[in-house]
């Protein structure tokens, strides 16, 4: 199954084994007409208008604004409704160290977006600390605290290896399921099974 | 230097004198808040600028080196004050003098857990008030497990302490409020598209007008001047890329200057003229990102994609030569890393055409504009003594009718030969400093037409041995970046390492005077006023 998006080549992604992987895995049980169709349309709404969290901590966020920018024009593929609010947003892309102070602020704003959210960590900190690693009050990547999507390494990453990371965002959008799938919604009891508030009963 | 030494010796018996790359003064704790006062107010020494204190920990005693520099003369002192009391060190606070002062202890405190007597507001600053251990001490236990990654949110103070001696001379311990119970109080940031960076605001309001403004730093404090201790110095140069990413050039250039200083090495003219150009060309692409970001953060989004057009050329003649477009890894010790681009000299040329044509175009667009000028007139009036006691320098200093410009005050490099002239205004508003960055980006263009034609052949870099090993000793060196004066600090012990190394930020000062600003302005005027002030909040934290 070739998984593509904004009209690039197939062969022009370089880890297409694991999409294929992780769609056989999906499918693996076989999937109803109805319900797959309706993942498709749906799917393919969502990936083309991915909207990100204006997130950003250091060098990393300048090149995000870059890709904003005329040049590299992220409105090209509908990336460009960032947003300042995670409750309107689809990601969040980690730009930038994360360091100790900052963990407990990521964290809420991952929790705070909603369902279906992804992260991607962008550039050589946010992936693993980077050249910070070995400082007191660094982590070592945002994988610690969130769950990360998709990991584009460099310092900072060029806006095209952004592009790039986005775009493989926007295929695992696409072999995702929606209904049954990524659609999940939690109720009162599970959340606060999940977020428990201190110093109360129920 | 003898005269200045002369006159402190006449009044202090107990002050001794160290000649170093500046005057150092040794002082006992106990007499330096009255050498401070003497230094400060004596008219024929007047250091009324505090430019930085460096906290020390020599491991049989802690304490300070401050850096103070006479914007009246031009003169330079650096004074020396330890405490021998590892368990409880103390230090008189210099707050009253110089108002930079309140942060730069707070910053002191937080890494070495020095307490200053007299500070209004001894709270750690950069690290969570939770932490465990103060880092910078050579004796800090760096077991990840006595600081872990806490995911629980810090709680919220809305009192501090501070320490005051009473009539027998003791110290006691008072608590402070910062907010009172009635107060409103509205969190900015850190997560915040306008505070450019996580910079974290409590703003107390009136209503629309802001009464108090308290400042939380550190979501991006990464310890690199902790970092530095362990590396070697060609190691220690790629972490100045990242603190100001946009004068990463300048920083670096900074500290490339401090340890040629301290090595007494000749940079090849070649390399020297190349790196003016690259300083130059970084800070054009600096202030240019400042228009896009500042003017869009006031409404005018069209800005943003003008500015970053012709950032985007010069982040490609950059990129030629040094293979990124933003941490360039350029300078080295002794010169540059590479030999520039062969298309370099063409590609400045034309870019030297575009730049004035384009900075009509941003004039027609925004600073002629009615809206524009009801946003800045008048916001954020900074006076010329509150810039030098706060240490507000570059753009946003000269704004005020400083003239701190370290390219002419304190000239390196090659910029004693080159014709520029120091963009000085007296308003001191938003509307002088957006109208300051504009005029130096021409300045920096014509810069660039002199050095153009002009780049000498020859070496591009000094020999330097393989292992940079500096002698015993302390170095300072400041530079001009896009932002103010960064200074470096390095002490060695002759090893290949610093046993300290400090990067004193502009954006630093800039944030404390955050509150000084905008005490009294509308809450809609502190997107105005911080962002007319163009910090770089990485640059803030470290």
């Amino acid at each position: 199954m070739e998984v593509t998006t904004k009209g690039m080549p197939y062969e022009a992604f370089k880890d297409n084994e694991y999409i294929e992987k992780l769609a056989d895995e999906l499918r693996a049980n076989g999937t109803n007409v109805v319900v797959g169709s309706l993942d498709k349309l749906i799917n393919w709404g969502r990936s083309n208008s991915i909207w990100p969290l204006t997130f950003a901590t250091s060098c990393c966020g300048i090149e995000f604004i870059a890709l904003g920018a005329a040049r590299y024009d992220m409105a090209r593929f509908g990336w460009e409704v960032a947003r300042a609010s995670p409750r309107q947003a689809d990601f969040i892309m980690v730009a930038g160290t994360i360091v100790h102070r900052m963990a407990p602020v990521v964290r809420r704003l991952y929790d705070q977006l909603a369902e279906p959210k992804y992260v991607i960590a962008t550039g050589g900190c946010a992936v693993s600390g980077g050249p910070f690693k070995n400082s007191y009050h660094v982590l070592k990547g945002v994988g610690e605290i969130i769950p990360v999507d998709v990991y584009v390494p460099g310092c900072p990453p060029r806006p095209e290896a952004m592009i790039y990371g986005i775009m493989q965002l926007s295929r695992k959008m696409r072999v995702e399921r929606f209904f049954g799938g990524v659609n999940r919604q939690e109720n009162r009891e599970e959340f606060l099974r999940n977020h428990p508030i201190d110093n109360t009963e129920e | 230097m003898a005269n200045i030494q002369e006159t402190i010796a006449k009044q202090f018996a107990e002050a001794a004198f160290t000649e170093g790359d500046q005057l150092l003064v040794n002082i006992p704790d106990a007499k330096w808040h009255d050498l401070a006062r003497f230094l400060k107010e004596t008219p024929e020494l007047s250091f009324d600028y505090l430019v930085a204190i460096v906290g020390m920990d020599w491991t049989d005693e802690f304490g300070c080196i401050y850096y103070l520099t006479s914007t009246k003369y031009n003169t330079h002192i650096s004074v020396r004050v330890a405490t021998a009391d590892r368990e409880n060190p103390m230090l008189h606070s210099v707050t009253d003098l110089w108002a930079v002062a309140g942060i730069y202890e707070r910053e002191v405190y937080d890494f070495f857990g020095i307490v200053f007597i007299g500070n209004p507001d001894m709270r750690r600053l950069f690290l969570r008030n939770d932490w465990v251990g103060f880092p910078f001490r050579k004796d800090y236990d760096t077991d990840p497990e006595v600081n872990p990654v806490r995911l629980d949110h810090e709680a919220v103070e809305d009192t501090t302490v501070t320490y005051v001696e009473d009539e027998t001379g003791k110290v006691v311990k008072k608590d402070v409020t910062i907010f009172e119970p009635d107060d409103f109080v509205v969190n900015i940031g850190p997560q915040h598209p306008a505070t450019h960076g996580v910079l974290r605001l409590r703003t107390a309001v009136d209503g629309e007008t802001i009464k108090k403004i308290d400042l939380y730093l550190g979501y991006i404090h990464r310890g690199i001047e902790k970092l530095c201790e362990g590396l070697g110095y060609p190691q220690t140069l790629h972490f100045t890329d990242r603190l100001d990413y946009l004068s990463a050039m300048n920083n670096r250039h900074c500290l490339c200057l401090c340890i040629e200083k301290a090595l007494g090495l000749e940079v090849p003219r070649r390399a020297q003229v190349i790196r003016v150009m690259m300083d130059e060309l970084m800070r054009i692409s600096s202030h240019l990102l400042f228009i896009g970001t500042f003017c869009m953060d006031l409404g005018a989004t069209t800005m943003l994609f003008y500015a970053l057009r012709e950032r985007e050329t010069i982040l490609d003649i950059l990129e030629k030569t040094c293979g990124a477009r933003m941490t360039f890894n350029y300078n080295c010790i002794g010169g540059v890393i590479a030999d520039l681009d062969e298309n370099f000299v063409a590609d400045v040329k034309k870019f030297i055409e575009i730049m004035p044509k384009a900075i009509k175009e941003y004039n027609k667009i925004f600073t002629g504009n009615v809206i524009a000028h009801n946003r800045m007139d008048g916001v954020g009036v900074l006076s010329k003594e509150d810039a030098v006691s706060y240490g507000v320098t570059g753009p946003s200093g000269r704004a005020s009718g400083w003239a701190c410009d370290t390219r002419k005050t304190n000239p390196y490099g090659i910029y004693s030969e080159l014709e520029f002239d120091e963009i000085v205004r007296t308003e001191g508003d938003s509307m002088a400093r957006y109208k300051v960055r504009i005029a130096e980006i021409e300045q920096s263009v014509r810069i660039l037409e002199q050095l153009v034609d002009n780049i000498p052949d020859g070496e591009i870099c000094a020999k330097v041995p393989k292992i940079v090993k500096l002698p015993e000793g302390h170095w300072f060196q400041q530079v001009e970046t896009a932002r103010g004066a960064f200074g470096v600090f390095i002490e060695s012990k002759g090893g290949t390492s610093p046993t300290r190394m400090k990067f004193n930020s502009p954006g630093f000062c800039l944030a404390g005077a955050i509150d000084h600003l905008t005490r009294g302005a509308k809450i809609a005027d502190l997107i105005t006023i911080g962002g007319s002030l163009d910090y770089v909040v990485p640059d803030i934290d470290r």
